[in-house]
This record gives C-alpha cells, structure tokens and sequence, in this order.
C-alpha cells in the first residue's frame, strides 16, 4: 500500500570544468534514502553536500552513476517530477516580482482549481490562504521558506531535498520550521535527504546520518549509533566542533592543533590515499606506520558504518565485540 | 523614474519632452516651409532675421529644416537602438535559451565582436547592408547589439545564479518562459538605462553616417545630411553646419543625461561599500587616548526610519581587546545598532544618542574629515550578507586587493599577496588559485570565508561582525571564530560579534547583550548564560536551540508568537505578548535595564501558569 519513494544514488559523480582545473565535487557517491526515511547529510563547506542535492533534481550534471527513483532512473533534466528542492536561502528562492500564490502555482501541474490548490499547499505550511495575494517581500524569512515548502510540495513529490533550509532563519523561527518539516514528513510519508552543517539539526529530523568528506560518503548509519559511536575519525571531529551551550571552546593539544591550522581539504587537488590523511589526527602524520593512509583509498563496504577508513572496525568485528560480555 | 526631482533629472527630462515634441510636431507645423524654395536668390544666405540659420543651396530654410529633420533623426536612431537592444538580448540570453554549451560559443562570437570599433563595424555593415536609410539602421544597430549582449549575458547570468531560477526549473518551467517572467523583469532596469544611452549613442553614429554619405539618400534628410551641406560651406556661413550639430549634441545629451538619472534614481550601488570600509592603518592613532581602556561607548542610541524606531534606546561598552555578543532575532535592531556605531545609516535614516564614542571621539554629529579617516583605519566591518557581497564579474583576489590598493597605497602586486594571505588566514584552500576565480566558483562557505578575509585586510581597533559565521559548517565555523579570536588576541583589538545564535557567541565572548525589539533586555556573562540567565526571552532563546541531547521524539520548543514588529512595539515590556509572565504591569510599563536584566518579573521564583498563558 505504502509508495516507495526510495531514493537511491548509485555511483555518482559530478564533475566541473575542463579536464585540467576541473574538479569532481562529488565522486562515486553510494547512497540511499529509504522509502519514507529522512537521511541527514552533513560535510564541510565544498565537500559536494549541495553539488549532490542538485544532481537528484537534474540541476547538476552526471558524470558518472544514476540517480534512480524506485529503482527507474530520474530523467536528466529538471522539471516537475518526483524529486523536489528546497532552498538554503529563502530570499533568493523565491522570484520577488511574483506573488506567492504565483510563484507556488507555476510548479502545481496544469489544470484543475489552481486558487484552491494554492490554498490547499499554504494551508500544508500553516499560512493563510490570504497570503497567496502577497510578495515574498512583504513576508518574514520563515514565512518564506514556509512558501518555498508550499512549491515543493506543489509539485506532489515523493522526495524532498532540504538543503540548509534553516540556516538562513532565526533560532526562534528555526524550530517551527523543523517541526513543520518533520510533521509533514510524516503525514505524507515522504523520503527527504536532508542537509545542514549544523548537527544537532540534522540529528534531530534524520533517521540515518551520512557524512560527506572532499567528495564522498565517509560514514553512514542510523544517527544514533553514527553520533553514539562514530567510525570514523573525521566524524569525530565534525562532532567535537559541534558547539555547546555555555562552552567556551577548549584549545586543541598537540598534533591536532597542528592539524586543525593544516588547511582543508581542496576538491581541485583531493590527496592521494585516504583524502583525509593530512588532517588525520590518527593518520600518517601522527601515528608512524600508518602508510596504507597515504597511497590507498580505504573502503568503507565491510566496515560498520561503512566508515572509509583503514582503521575504523569491521562491521563483523564490531559485532564480534559487542556479543561478547 | 524614481528620483527625477534632482537638478540633472529635472534637465535631462526638460532636454527629452523638448526634442520628442519637436520630432512629433515639426513636420506638420514647419514641413512645407522647409521644403519650399524661399526664392533661388536667396540661396547660401548667413544668418538673418527672415532666416534665423540662413539659407541652404537650394534656398531653403536651414533654422526649420533642423526642426524638421528631428522626426527622421531620431526614429531612425530609435529603430537602430531597438534592434540593437533586441538583438542583443536574444544573444545575451542565449546560454539560458539554447543551452551552456551552444551558448558557450555564441558568447565567444559576441566578445569577439565588442572588441571591434563600434563604427567601424556599422562601416562596414553600411557596405554589407548597402547605402541608404535601411542599410544605416541596420548597420548601427548590429553594431550596438554586441555590448548590448554582453551587458544582458553578465546581468542574466547574475540572476541565473539565484535559486529561484532553480526553482523554477526543478518545478518544470520551460526556457523562454523562465527568461520572461523570471529573468527580464529582475534585469529590466539596467538594461532600460544601458538602453537610453545607446540611443544617444546611435544618433551620433546615424549622423556620422549620412555625413559620410552612407546614411538618408537625398531627397529625404536628417541632421546628419544637414551637417554635411553645411560643412561645404562653412567659411561662408557656419551656422548652416553648427544649427545641425548642436541639434545632435543636444538630443545626444537628452538621452545620455535621461540613463544617467534613471541609472542614478535606481541606485546602482557597489556592493563593495558596505562590505568594507577601511583606510591607511599606517595612520597615526589618536591622541587623546585618556578614556583608555573604553572603545567604544554607547549611551541611549536610536535608530529611527521614518514612522518606525527600531533602535530605542541602547546602551552598552566595549573595552580595549573586550569580546562581546549581542544575540536576538531579526528585526531586535542589532545589525542597526552595528550600522549606526559605523556611520552608515543612510537617509532617511536617524540616528540619536546620549553618548556614542569611539576611541574617545564623539561621533554624534557625523563624522568629521578627521574622525571618517580614523573609523577607516580602526573600525573593520564583516557583514553575513549572503549572496549579494561580492561582485559577480571579478576575481575573489582583485576584489580583496582593490580598497587596500586603494586606501593604504599597496602596489598591485603587495596587496594581491596580502589578499592571498589573507584568504589562507581564513583557510581558503588554495588560496593562490582561488584569488583568481570568480565568486560564482566558490561554494557557499568558501565565499563567506572569503568575506572575513576581506574585513581583515587591515588592521583594526574595533572588529564589528554581523553574523558572520551563520551558515558555515561546524567544522569551518570554529576555525573561523577562533581566527577572529586570533586576531583579537595579537592586535588587542575588540570584538563585537552579532548573531542570532546564542550557542555561537557563547562560544567566543565574555559577555552577550540579548536585544529585544530594538531594546538591550539582558547582559550577561557567558559563563553564567545557562544558570543565571533571568529574562524570559534569553532563557526561551537557550531552550529554543536544539543540541544533541534534544529529545527527539518531541517537538522543538518554541517561542509561541511572532517576532516583535518594529513598527508596532507595543506600551509596556515589547515580550509581553509572547511572555508566559506576563501581567497587567509588564502589559503597561516598559521596565528599564536595571542590574543587568529589564524584566519587572527578573526575580521571579514561580514557574509560568501555563504553557501560552
Ligand atoms: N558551477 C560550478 N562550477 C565549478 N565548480 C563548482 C560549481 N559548483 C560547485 N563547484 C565546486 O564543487 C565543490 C563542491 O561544492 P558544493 O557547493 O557542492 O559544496 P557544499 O558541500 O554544498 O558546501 P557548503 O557547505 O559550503 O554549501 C566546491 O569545490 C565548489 O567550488
Ligand atoms: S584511513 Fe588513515 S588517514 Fe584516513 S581516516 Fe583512517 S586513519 Fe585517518
Ligand atoms: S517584564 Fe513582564 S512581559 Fe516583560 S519579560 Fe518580564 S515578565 Fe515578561
Ligand atoms: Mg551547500
């Protein structure tokens, strides 16, 4: 009974420019969003998290892989079909010479009561029918990216792509947002790949958690246990960054300090081996003997997790350990 | 028009009206004169009484022949003009319409063509086209059409960039709709402007042209055949030829003076202004330094707009090397607090204060030459300022090296490299190579990144952030609050950080102020936010972000309402409405900040009757 809406990336990749300055924002990336699942996504700036999000709508182009909906892969080019985006930035993704009712009307399929289905998707968002008549202008950022939902939704998709949609919103404005998003989420069961740097966001509204490093997934599971337990050492990391209320953030010892100032990661130029190694605190340059970090790419398939690391546990052994008393 | 009540407004639309009037009303009112022989003794007469420009060969009137050659002059520069224009576009927007890869190459052509000289290519179009009145317009406005495009192809790929343009697509909007409904109207008002002044333009160029002969073929005439048959005679009598050219230089300067007021009336801003403002930090400090240790000194600042205030009255001091936050949402007035500490609220915008010093100079009644030099040498402003900061069609390192060469007098070369050390101080990846892209090949971080680099391309006293990590990865987000710490640390400068996220300015300041609709409602130490935090909208704020304990199986809470509108502050206390404590006394009296907190209920020690109440 239940639609699936199962999202699948299957070895993608996306890349840029000629073949010389080009870069690969997102190489061959496996990932999965199962059928009515919210999967978080979280990376650094540049590490390809929106140049993915893109590729599932048909704004960027393939290099390599399929985008698969259901198993059929999405038709390259974008248009109104299953897969909908909404935007970081709700002043910029909305026309501001278009009325809001115009602007969600423009992506509800042709025909019918449009004044009624207008209505209908304001009403989704809990906005007055009234605002229809309204410039995006005349309205506050949450009322906007509630608006930029209603034309997502417009379009009766089975997956929503949410790239920072509250990043750009007050903390006050923030929560209702993240309500609405997950209250329809599960109303209309629909699968969403959610992105957002900030992760207590992220691991609020997701089911499965999916860290992206210079282009790939590095580790990926439910996120609990990718939070409670994380697999590899760039989620780590990402994860002791994380701010805390009233903590003022303690000074990095050692060699990570002398790693934290190496500088990121750069897409153009991705390092040879595992692309984290330079800023490893428990790679080559810290510990002695892990040159296996250097010249070769770890792959995360056997591993719990999938963690992409040469060091992180098997998933076998993993479960080893966790049987025994 | 948005501002034609200025001086040059008011002329240029005088100049306009005058020469479309003449163009619409000449012909019939003066037709017959200027084509009727006045008699063939009268012929190449100077300057008369019956005859205000003289006499032509023919003996007609030169005076009412101008008049007359108005209509003929400017239709055809107007045709040139709109087919330029049209043809312009439709190449300009051809990436949008056809593809990247066709549209690629069509504007490679279109480069190619607008490094030609403009008449030189009419030249030769007028060879192509054949001589006469056609072939002219044709010529010219081929020859228009090239800048035309390019213009069109940086404006369309500027708003191409904006989501909405993805949106649309994602929701099935076809090209050509996309580019009428979505595109032109956001790009209309440059281009109407570049439009005027092509117009201008194309007239000077109609008249080159029929007074190389290459233009209007006898027996119809335009002022550009007028000026050639007065230029035979000029030592004979001049003003058969200067009657025409002034008619020229003056419908010329009516259209050119038109875009510009137009241009102005719209306010084509650069966005680098309120990105940056610095000058010479070589510059010697001020002397009087008595009031030592206090930066920056602020007393019973207002901000007001005509019919709103949203700054009523704050207060608060920044010490030498100090941190401070200021946290609330948006609309609670902090990025105008920071606009109006830097001097740049604009009219109609007023700012009032009790007191508002900088470095000990009272800053009140606008800066004066000497205090403008010294905010630009101390005073660094980083605005969040999402997609708009930087200019789509320059390099990230010429943008970053551009105010410093200009206002602290860096060879090219020195401050490029300081530009470039700069965006690796942010941790730019690359930096060398990135210095040299364009922003649209920078991902949302990056340029963000970017714009902290620039605010520390001096050497300031007083940093002034406005959120400026919002919307940056964690990771990034710490690397760049502890630069901003760095850079606190090593030049002892302070830091003003504003953000809507109480977790951010935790972080990194010693103490946050917490606004309120236009009002300081709280100061508090950092260290005491999450225990000794006593209003109710900084306790709502801590408990309103989520963390990585939130219990996910139920709702966020939130701060019931909506946020207070600067237009419509309420009497009393402005969190009355969306306040669970709330009683007649907050509802009719606004409470001062005393002790730290502006709440009447701060000691309060009951919890709130009810969720709502
Ligand atoms: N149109 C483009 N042309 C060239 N390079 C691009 C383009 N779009 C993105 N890139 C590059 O691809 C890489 C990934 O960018 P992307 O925007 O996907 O990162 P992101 O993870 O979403 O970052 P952020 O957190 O900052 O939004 C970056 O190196 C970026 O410079
Ligand atoms: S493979 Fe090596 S360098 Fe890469 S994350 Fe694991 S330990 Fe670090
Ligand atoms: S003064 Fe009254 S309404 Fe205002 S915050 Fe305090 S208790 Fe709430
Ligand atoms: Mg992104």
């Amino acid at each position: 009974m239940s639609p699936l809406n199962e999202l699948r990336f299957r070895d993608v990749s996306v890349r840029f420019g000629g073949r010389r300055r080009g870069v690969t924002a997102v190489d061959r990336v496996d990932l999965t969003v199962p059928a009515g699942a919210v999967v978080g996504l979280v990376g650094e700036s540049g590490s390809g998290k929106s140049t993915l999000a893109r590729a599932a709508v048909g704004l960027a182009p393939l290099a390599g892989g399929a985008v698969l909906l259901d198993g059929r892969p999405l038709p390259r080019t974008p248009g109104r079909h299953g897969v909908q985006m909404v935007f970081q930035d709700p002043y910029s993704s909305l026309d501001p010479r278009m009325t809001v009712g115009a602007s969600i009307a423009e992506a509800a399929p042709r025909g019918g009561n449009t004044t009624a289905e207008v209505a209908r998707l304001l009403d989704l968002v809990e906005l007055a029918p009234e605002r229809a008549a309204q410039y995006p202008a005349q309205l506050s950022g949450g009322q906007r990216q509630r608006v930029a939902l209603a034309r997502a939704l417009a379009a009766r998709p089975d997956v929503i792509i949410a790239d920072e949609i509250t990043s750009a919103l007050d903390v006050s404005i923030q929560g209702t947002v993240l309500n609405l998003v997950r209250d329809l989420q599960r109303r209309l069961s629909l699968s969403m790949l959610f992105i957002s740097h900030n992760l207590a966001v992220v691991r609020y509204v997701s089911d499965l958690l999916a860290v992206m490093y210079l282009g790939r997934i590095v580790e990926c599971g439910p996120v609990d246990d990718v939070l409670g337990d994380p697999q590899h050492p760039y989620t780590r990391q990402l994860l002791a960054s994380a701010p805390r209320p009233g903590g003022i953030p303690t000074a990095l010892t050692g060699a990570e300090a002398t790693l934290d100032s190496a500088e990121p990661g750069d897409p153009h130029h991705p390092p040879p081996g595992c692309r984290f190694h330079p800023r490893c605190p428990v790679g080559p340059l810290v510990l002695p003997g892990r040159d296996d970090c250097r010249d070769t790419e770890p792959d995360g398939a056997q591993r719990r997790h999938q963690a992409a690391c040469h060091y992180a546990a098997h998933a076998s052994e993993q479960h080893n350990t966790r049987s025994t008393p | 028009m948005p501002r034609l009540r200025t001086p040059l407004g008011g002329t240029a639309a005088v100049l306009l009206v005058a020469v479309l009037a003449t163009a619409v009303l000449a012909p019939p009112l003066w037709g017959e004169k200027a084509a009727a022989a006045a008699d063939t003794a009268n012929i190449l007469q100077g300057a008369s009484a019956a005859h205000w420009a003289g006499t032509d060969g023919l003996g007609r009137d030169i005076f009412f022949r101008v008049l007359v050659a108005t209509r003929l002059s400017v239709l055809l520069a107007l045709l040139a003009t709109g087919l330029g224009v049209l043809t312009g576009l439709l190449l300009g927007a051809a990436p949008l319409l056809v593809g990247a890869r066709v549209g690629r190459l069509v504007t490679a052509a279109v480069n190619i063509a607008v490094a030609f000289p403009g008449l030189l290519l009419a030249l030769s179009f007028a060879v192509v086209f054949g001589v006469g009145g056609t072939g002219a317009v044709l010529a010219i406005g081929f020859a228009i059409a090239p800048a035309f495009a390019r213009l069109t192809g940086t404006l369309v790929a500027t708003v191409a960039e904006r989501d909405y343009i993805a949106a649309a697509r994602i929701a099935g909007v076809g090209r050509l709709r996309i580019l009428v409904r979505h595109v032109l109207p956001n790009i209309g008002e440059p281009l109407v402007v570049n439009a005027t002044v092509a117009a201008g333009g194309s007239l000077l160029a109609f008249a080159g042209l029929s007074y190389l002969g290459l233009g209007v073929q006898a027996p119809a005439y335009d002022w550009g055949r007028l000026l050639g048959e007065g230029l035979n005679s000029l030592y004979m009598h001049p003003l058969a030829a200067l009657v025409p050219g002034g008619a020229v230089v003056l419908a010329g300067l009516a259209l050119n003076l038109t875009g510009e007021a137009v241009a102005r009336g719209i306010g084509q801003t650069t966005p680098l202004f309120t990105a940056v403002r610095r000058r010479r930090p070589e510059a010697p400090l001020p002397s009087n330094q008595d009031s030592a240790d206090v930066v920056l000194a602020v007393e019973g600042l207002h901000v007001s707009f005509p019919g709103v205030t949203p700054v009523r009255g704050v207060s608060f001091t920044v010490r030498r090397g100090e941190a401070v936050g200021v946290v609330g949402e948006s609309g609670s007035g902090k990025s105008l607090t920071a606009l109006a500490i830097a001097q740049l609220i604009e009219e109609p915008g007023q700012v009032r204060a009790e007191r508002l010093e900088f470095a000990g100079e009272d800053l009140r009644h606008g800066p004066s030459r000497a205090q403008r030099r010294l905010l630009g040498t101390s005073l660094a402003m980083v605005f969040q300022d999402p997609m708009t900061s930087f200019n789509p069609t320059q390099r990230i390192g010429r943008q970053l090296a551009e105010p410093a060469r200009a206002h602290q007098g860096l060879s090219r070369r020195r401050a490029f490299d300081r530009a470039v050390d700069r965006l690796r101080a942010v941790r730019l990846p690359a930096p060398e190579r990135r210095a040299h892209q364009f922003p649209h090949e920078f991902s949302g971080g990056m340029r963000q990144r970017a714009m902290i680099g620039m605010g520390l391309m001096g050497t300031p006293m007083l940093i002034l952030a406005d959120e400026p990590t919002t919307a940056l990865d964690v990771t990034v987000q710490r690397q760049v609050l502890a630069l901003l710490e760095d850079v606190r640390a090593t030049t002892a400068a302070a830091l003003v950080l504003i953000s809507h996220d109480i977790t951010v300015v935790g972080q990194v300041c010693e103490r946050v102020l917490v606004m309120y609709a236009g009002r300081i409602v709280e100061d508090v130490a950092t260290a005491e936010l999450s225990t000794a935090a006593r209003h109710p909208y900084t306790q709502a704020l801590l408990a309103a972000v989520p963390h990585l304990g939130t219990d996910r199986d139920r709702p966020l809470t939130v701060i019931p309402g909506r946020p207070a509108d600067p237009g419509d502050t309420p009497v009393g206390c402005a969190f009355a409405p969306r306040c669970a404590y709330a009683d007649d006394l907050c509802r009719r009296a606004d409470p001062p900040l005393e002790g730290g907190v502006a709440c009447w209920h701060a000691d309060r020690t009951v919890a709130p009757p009810g969720p709502g109440g």
